[in-house]
């Protein structure tokens, strides 16, 4: 029996590289096996090898041919992972999907990772998402949310082409994570992109219409989620206190990046990171207790 | 430049869409079915008829619309008959799914805008918008933050999707003559396709400075009724079509009807007065985007604090289009920095 279960990463692209770091520095149950790309000449796969990991341009066929991989993360393009993951599920490998491809259930760690422990293919939704659904749930816990509307505004430094060329899916996306996992009756999303320098780190406004307005209750719930979110993406934090105007609710928070390899303004990246390694833990963890 | 008379010039009426700021997005049908009538007959170019913040602006973040974009773009399919129906699309706000919904309604012409150093996420929108067979508009926000080469940089990714025309949009009414002058005539030097320029009047010179464009050679301006708009409001049309008159450009358009149309049409439907207010002469200073005003006003009034120094708190921040929800945080912010600062007084 292993004490860690071997896991991948495919796309060593900026996303790839920080996730790679992250789980280097933070998993207590996955031990990163093999990164994979396409070109060998990959900045992404230099730093890997320089972490003492295994690296391969071979792409999904090198993760495949590996026996002893449990769980492979896929930071590449949609497009890419609509191809990847028939193939990882043939080989009984776990999918946890960073792209906009949404082939699994959209999961988010603090929300509902735990009724999706047995499928074999999670979507990470969008970061956008990441930030602010779970407190769309949590305020849903305490009170019918009606309406949830967020506008996520990220630094134009941080939005790379994938991003920008799927700006549409972005918003689509968020919208409908809001509903479907946090829980609203409907739900809108706006994303900014600002150019500023300094950039700006990533800002979240949530606004929301509830049922019921006890604001003790709503404070009380958001703090809670706050807390569980905080002990993955530490820079998660309110900007000012939560605000009541009749049944609307307005919550406004940021995200600091970790720095692990993207910089620390990209609080954006740094959720999605985040989130994929505490899912790919929580996987790993349930596996080892099969195991045992 | 002189003008020779020869080019026509194209004025794309937006009382329907930037000058929804000014009523807070509650155009009626009925509001929206006389004024559009009215510019139609007077023979506009385009008739922009959407929320100020584009398709699917209605929200918490901009203000609701009191009808949808097909109800309104619906109640005219029969009554602008000359006139080009345009639609505006903000990439982030608005999708592909709500430009298909408008073009589906009638829309002629879709205006695709963002920041000006954002052109890159319009690229799918501005060649779905062609490939429909639309008139396809590139519309480059907030213009005055950036030195001419990089609007043109951004234009020439905008030429290059397939657009027919490109604006310089000075959404905060900051830019002065000169300012316009450089940019549009950087434009109209490297680029094939035709250039427009769309005005707000924060520090008085929304005709002035788009004569200065005309003079630069571009062949698009925007205008509105009365000078409805964001902040202080944009050009206004009348005043528009009888100076191009004086100057010996072709409108299209019949400066009496075009007259009456903001006479006795839009003037009775207002519900204040459009003048240039200290805060709106702000936005132009501090180089804040125009639709800020009335939102400032609001958070201002909320947490006790001046509108003035929430708006050149935003000028500093460099807050870009769409950026409505950093008035409250501002706001916030000066009111406990006030606090703080007058704690020890009685």
């Amino acid at each position: 029996m292993s004490e860690k279960i071997d896991v991948a990463i495919i796309g060593p692209g900026n996303i790839g590289t920080d996730l790679m770091y992250k789980i280097k520095k933070r998993s207590k149950f996955m031990n990163l096996k093999l990164m994979a790309g396409i070109y060998s000449t990959s900045e992404g796969l230099k730093l890997a090898a320089q972490q003492g990991v295994e690296t391969s341009s071979e792409g999904i066929d090198a993760i495949l041919a590996d026996k002893m991989i449990k769980i492979a993360f896929d930071a590449t393009m949609a497009g890419a992972h609509k191809k990847h993951a028939p193939l990882l599920k043939e080989a009984k490998i776990k999918a946890i999907d960073l792209t906009p491809a949404a082939v699994g259930p959209y999961v988010c760690p603090v929300v509902n990772l735990d009724q999706h422990y047995d499928v074999d293919n999670l979507n990470l939704i969008t970061c956008g998402a990441q930030a602010t659904v779970p407190v769309v749930y949590a305020v849903s816990q305490v009170t019918k949310v009606k309406y949830a509307e967020i506008v996520a505004t990220i630094a134009s430094k941080s939005a790379g082409p994938g991003t920008r060329q799927s700006i549409d899916e972005f918003t689509q996306t968020t919208a409908r994570a809001l509903m479907d996992v946090g829980k609203a009756e409907t739900g809108k999303a706006i994303i900014i992109l600002n150019p500023a320098e300094p950039p700006i780190i990533m800002r979240n406004t949530i606004y929301l219409i509830v049922e019921d307005q006890d604001e003790n209750a709503i404070r009380g719930t958001i703090d809670n989620m706050l807390l569980k979110l905080q002990e993955y993406v530490p820079g998660y934090r309110l900007r000012m206190p939560p605000i009541f105007d009749d049944m609307k609710v307005t919550v406004v928070t940021e995200v600091e990046g970790a720095g692990d390899y993207l910089p620390s303004y990209s609080g954006n990246l740094d959720i999605e990171t985040s989130a994929a390694v505490a899912v790919g833990d929580q996987l790993a963890s349930k596996l080892l207790c099969k195991e045992r | 430049m002189t003008i020779t008379g020869k080019e026509k010039i194209h004025i794309v009426d937006t009382t329907l869409r930037d000058g929804s700021h000014s009523v807070k997005h509650r155009f009626t049908i009925d509001d929206v079915l006389q004024v559009s009538t009215a510019l139609n007959d007077a023979g506009v170019y385009g008739i922009e008829i959407t929320h100020g913040d584009g398709l699917a602006g209605s929200s918490i973040q901009y203000g609701f619309s009191l009808h949808s974009e097909e109800e309104k773009l619906n109640a005219v399919k029969f009554s602008v008959t000359k006139s080009r129906v345009a639609v505006l699309l903000l990439p982030g706000i608005g999708t592909k799914v709500d430009l298909q919904k408008a073009i589906d309604c009638g829309a002629k012409m879709a205006r695709i805008a963002t920041h000006v150093t954002e052109a890159d996420i319009a690229e799918q929108h501005i060649k779905m918008s062609k490939e429909l067979g639309l008139e396809t508009v590139g519309f480059l926000m907030l213009a005055h933050m950036e030195k001419p080469e990089k609007v043109l940089e951004q234009a020439l990714m905008m030429e290059s999707y397939g657009a027919d025309v490109v604006y310089v949009v000075d959404s905060a009414g900051a830019m002065l003559p000169d300012d316009v002058r450089r940019r549009v005539l950087l434009l109209k030097d490297k680029l094939q396709i035709a250039v427009g320029f769309h005005a707000h009047n924060n520090l008085g010179l929304a005709v002035g400075n788009t004569l200065a464009a005309v003079e630069e050679g571009v062949s698009f301006i925007d205008g509105c009724l009365c000078g409805l708009g964001a902040g202080a409001g944009n050009a206004q049309t009348e005043i528009l079509v009888a100076v191009l008159n004086r100057m010996g450009c072709d409108t299209g358009i019949d400066l009496y009807k075009i007259l009456d149309a903001a006479e006795e049409v839009m003037r009775p439907r207002m519900i204040k007065p459009q003048v240039i207010d200290r805060a709106s002469i702000a936005l132009g200073y501090a180089g804040v985007y125009s639709s800020f005003l009335l939102h400032t006003y609001k958070a201002a009034e909320k947490y006790k604090v001046d509108p003035l120094d929430v708006l050149i708190e935003l000028g500093k921040l460099r807050v870009v289009g769409g950026q409505e929800d950093m008035i409250v945080d501002i706001a916030f912010d000066l009111a406990q920095k006030e606090k703080v600062a007058g704690g020890g007084k009685p």
